[in-house]
């Protein structure tokens, strides 16, 4: 039998070929677009780098702040970001977690839950210097706790709850209904089909929520200087009741300095050490969702 | 229960009168008396055995939408029934209704009588984890849990709180699902490392695991290949004799080949499903006596 | 309406057994016209037709087949296939007996007459007259009539043994005639087979409209 003889024409002509012209340079447009961003990025990443790698000594992260430049380090704000940190997922996590169950897995379908969910959305899109002026008033004043590490533990914890909310209510939500349908099948209560199935599945999706949680907080000023943390700590914290001060608001105090006393020099290597702490937690997030992705 | 002597299976075809005792005619009225029907028009087969669930006037709301009207009838026990129908016919939404895996949707509502060994599985005091537990299901797609076999068959007995030996249990729920001399050297592989079929088979001697009484298989096969279907028809034909089984099926040659009774479903034009005639398979496959009945079988609905 | 293909070859092989049935009809028909008239030639015909009738019984028991296992057919599709394969068999089994009297007439052509072969043509008619009446209520899907047909089988055996008494008394009276009434006897045990066979595609015919597969003639021969 013959074969089938070509008589069309398989070549880009006419509006294929415009068509085809538009699809191409649109590729590089949204390239370009793109690179405005990692350019920019790249510029900041290389100007801090530069000004203040040379900063960084184990002597910059192991001394307290000091009047000099030279002689002033992270001691004290490490630790208190560690403090704070630590406290703040203590605090937030157990209650995140809680909540989100109880939406995805119990909470009756009413105007009231539907409601609760989208201001979920809404706090989590709230400024954090709201949250340091509520913390101010409620947990400084009303509580009297001062600007203790508790009292910015709390605020912080208020500040990313909702946001961890959303990413473990996500989380659960993916959990697929097949998986659930099984365990009730079977006779397992509801509870023991949410702590069997669905929250060792949703876990990965909840701790890669929390990391974030904890990485934006990590980096957060605002709040704590609204609720008047100490930037001048010359000791070691031992207590959430302690005063405190943390990486960022070091960082903020070190920057609205004369430039000529050198603490630019000391900002630079603070956001380079804050930088590198940050990234370590978010390819953290990153590799825990990658593992459990491919189980 | 009212367990009856069984009466002679009406076959339809008489005996010639050669064949007869003296008494000439006299059988064949007989034989035919033994089928009793639960609605006037006779579509509604009661079947001779023993009845497990007896359903009347059981209507389903999904919110406003009312997914089930007005089904009636008698699923005997230890036997396989069928239900069949078009899609949006109810007739998941029916299977559903037996166990009690509704209850889950919010917004739904059951009405009319569900009888499971004469109680009424939606009366209040009725607990749906028990209902569930004697009352097991298999799904469309098969969904073993993202554990060890071994675990997937435990976890059932385990949350029932099963005192005996665990391992025992697990092997002989894997041997009943016909699955255990393909897993047998390593049950704490993953049961989502194994195939479409004997995943299914994995699920079923899940099901298996908690001892329960009844069986749904909501389009088991659904998703398997031609040949993981049969097995897992062998299977059900195997497991019928300990078992009361109900499957919803989308093929009707699987349900030809695997039920006793079948159930024809059809959705009017609210989307509401009723029974529409309800008997033996060979004879609904043969000569079915609704004319929509009739039509969805020869392939000629709508 | 759906399966329109399918639709078409099951009426394909329904109209295909009704040709068969006019070739049956036709076969018994040219038979005892052969016998009648002494016509060698057209009982030749007759039985030289037979490869043919049989030739068409094969296609559609292969249609048949082919439907069977490539369109699974169920319900009233199911019985209509079955009831063609059953009647087919039966109306080639009748051309066979039509072909037995023809054989007949070569065996008898050099004989004189034997009275007017007594009630022979009369059977010859009602076997015909079943025969065309039972397809029809076949075309009709007509369970009623098709049990009704049934008692005109009763017609034939009566007919059959008065038909055969009288050959015997003649053969007895009047020995000279004993090859001619043998043969004779044949004649009328062909018709008689032919309209049982009838009585088994009423069956089929009650089969297909009502669904249950019934005894309905149990013949004393």
């Amino acid at each position: 039998m013959a074969a089938v003889r070509a008589h069309v024409s398989l070549r880009a002509t006419g509006a294929v070929a415009r068509r085809q012209f538009v699809s191409r340079v649109s590729r590089y447009v949204l390239l370009a677009a793109s690179l405005v961003g990692i350019i920019v990025l790249a510029y900041l990443t290389y100007d801090t780098l530069n000004t203040g790698a040379s900063r960084l000594s184990w002597d910059f992260l192991n001394s307290y702040p000091s009047r000099f430049a030279e002689r002033a380090g992270l001691r004290s704000s490490i630790l208190g970001s560690a403090w704070v940190m630590g406290v703040t997922v203590l605090l937030a996590f157990p209650v995140a977690i809680g909540t989100a169950i109880w939406i995805e897995e119990f909470a009756p379908k009413n105007w009231l839950v539907t409601a609760v969910k989208l201001n979920l959305a809404n706090l989590a899109g709230v400024p954090s210097i709201i949250y340091g002026i509520l913390g101010l008033t409620i947990f400084v004043r009303f509580a009297d706790l001062g600007p203790s590490i508790m009292a910015g533990a709390l605020t912080l914890a208020l500040m990313i709850i909702p946001m961890t909310v959303i990413a473990a209510e996500e989380a659960i939500k993916q959990v697929p209904q097949s998986i659930r349908d099984a365990s009730l099948a079977v006779g397992a209560t509801h509870w023991q089909t949410v702590r069997s199935h669905v929250l060792p599945e949703a876990m990965p999706g909840i701790m890669t929520g929390i990391i974030l949680a904890i990485s934006r907080a990590a980096g957060e000023t605002a709040a704590l200087i609204m609720i008047g943390a100490f930037t001048f700590i010359a000791f070691d914290n031992t207590s959430v009741k302690d005063d405190f001060t943390t990486v960022p608001i070091q960082i903020y105090n070190w920057t609205i300095r004369p430039s000529q006393q050198g603490f630019q020099v000391n900002a630079s290597a603070a956001i380079i050490v804050l930088m590198g702490a940050v990234l370590t937690l978010n390819l953290l997030a990153a590799l825990i969702r990658e593992r459990f992705r491919r189980e | 229960m009212d367990r009856e002597v069984p009466p002679v299976p009406e076959l339809k075809v008489a005996v010639p009168s050669s064949m007869q005792s003296g008494e000439g005619g006299g059988a064949i009225p007989a034989m035919f008396a033994a089928t009793q029907y639960l609605d006037e028009e006779e579509r509604i087969l009661k079947p001779a055995e023993p009845a497990l669930f007896r359903l009347s006037n059981v209507n389903f709301w999904y919110g406003h939408k009312r997914a089930l009207a007005d089904v009636g009838l008698e699923i005997p026990v230890n036997k396989v029934t069928a239900l069949i129908g078009p899609s949006g016919c109810g007739k998941s939404t029916l299977i559903r209704c037996l166990n009690r895996m509704n209850d889950l949707i919010p917004g739904v509502r059951v009405e009319g009588l569900v009888e499971y060994r004469e109680q009424d599985i939606y009366a209040p005091k009725i607990d749906p984890v028990e209902v569930r537990r004697r009352i097991g299901m298999v799904f469309q797609k098969p969904n073993p849990f993202p554990k060890s076999i071994y675990d997937n068959v435990a976890f059932g007995a385990r949350v029932n709180g099963y005192k005996g030996n665990m391992r025992e249990l697990v092997q002989q729920s894997l041997r009943q699902a016909a699955l255990l001399d393909e897993v047998q050297g390593d049950l704490r592989k993953s049961g989502l490392a194994l195939s479409g079929g004997q995943q299914q088979r994995l699920c079923i001697a899940r099901a298996l695991a908690v001892q329960p009484d009844v069986i749904l298989m909501d389009e088991p096969c659904s998703a398997l290949d031609p040949i993981a279907t049969l097995k897992i028809e062998d299977l059900i034909r195997e497991l019928v004799k300990e078992f009361t089984i109900v499957i919803v099926t989308h093929n009707m040659q699987q349900a030809a080949r695997v039920s006793d009774y079948t159930a024809f479903m059809l959705a009017d034009e609210t989307g509401a499903g009723s029974l529409i005639e309800y008997g033996h398979t060979q004879e609904i496959f043969t000569n079915p006596k609704d004319k929509r009945t009739e039509d969805y079988i020869t392939g000629r609905f709508g | 309406m759906t399966r329109v293909g399918f639709d078409r070859q099951l009426s394909e092989i329904q109209e295909d057994m009704l040709v068969l049935a006019g070739m049956v009809e036709s076969a018994i028909e040219r038979g005892m016209q052969s016998l009648r008239e002494r016509n060698l030639e057209l009982a030749k015909q007759v039985i030289a037709d037979d490869v043919k009738l049989n030739d068409k019984r094969r296609d559609i028991e292969e249609h048949c087949l082919e439907l069977i296992a490539m369109q699974q057919p169920l319900a009233s599709d199911l019985r209509t296939i079955v009831s063609v394969l059953h009647i087919t068999v039966d109306l080639e089994r009748m051309g066979d007996h039509a072909e037995g009297i023809a054989k007949v007439t070569l065996m008898m052509a050099d004989e004189a007459p034997l009275e007017p072969y007594v009630d022979i043509p009369k059977m010859a008619q009602l076997a015909s007259q079943m025969l065309v009446s039972s397809l029809e209520a076949f075309k009709d899907r007509d369970s009623a009539r098709a049990r009704a047909i049934c008692d005109m089988d009763d017609e034939v055996d009566t007919l059959y043994d008065s038909v055969y008494r009288k050959l015997i008394e003649i053969m007895i009276e009047h020995p000279e005639t004993i090859e001619r009434g043998i043969h004779l006897t044949w004649v009328a045990h062909n018709l008689e087979r032919i309209a049982d066979r009838v009585t088994n595609i009423c069956e089929r015919v009650v089969y297909l409209v009502e669904g249950h597969i019934l005894e309905l003639n149990v013949s004393k021969y």
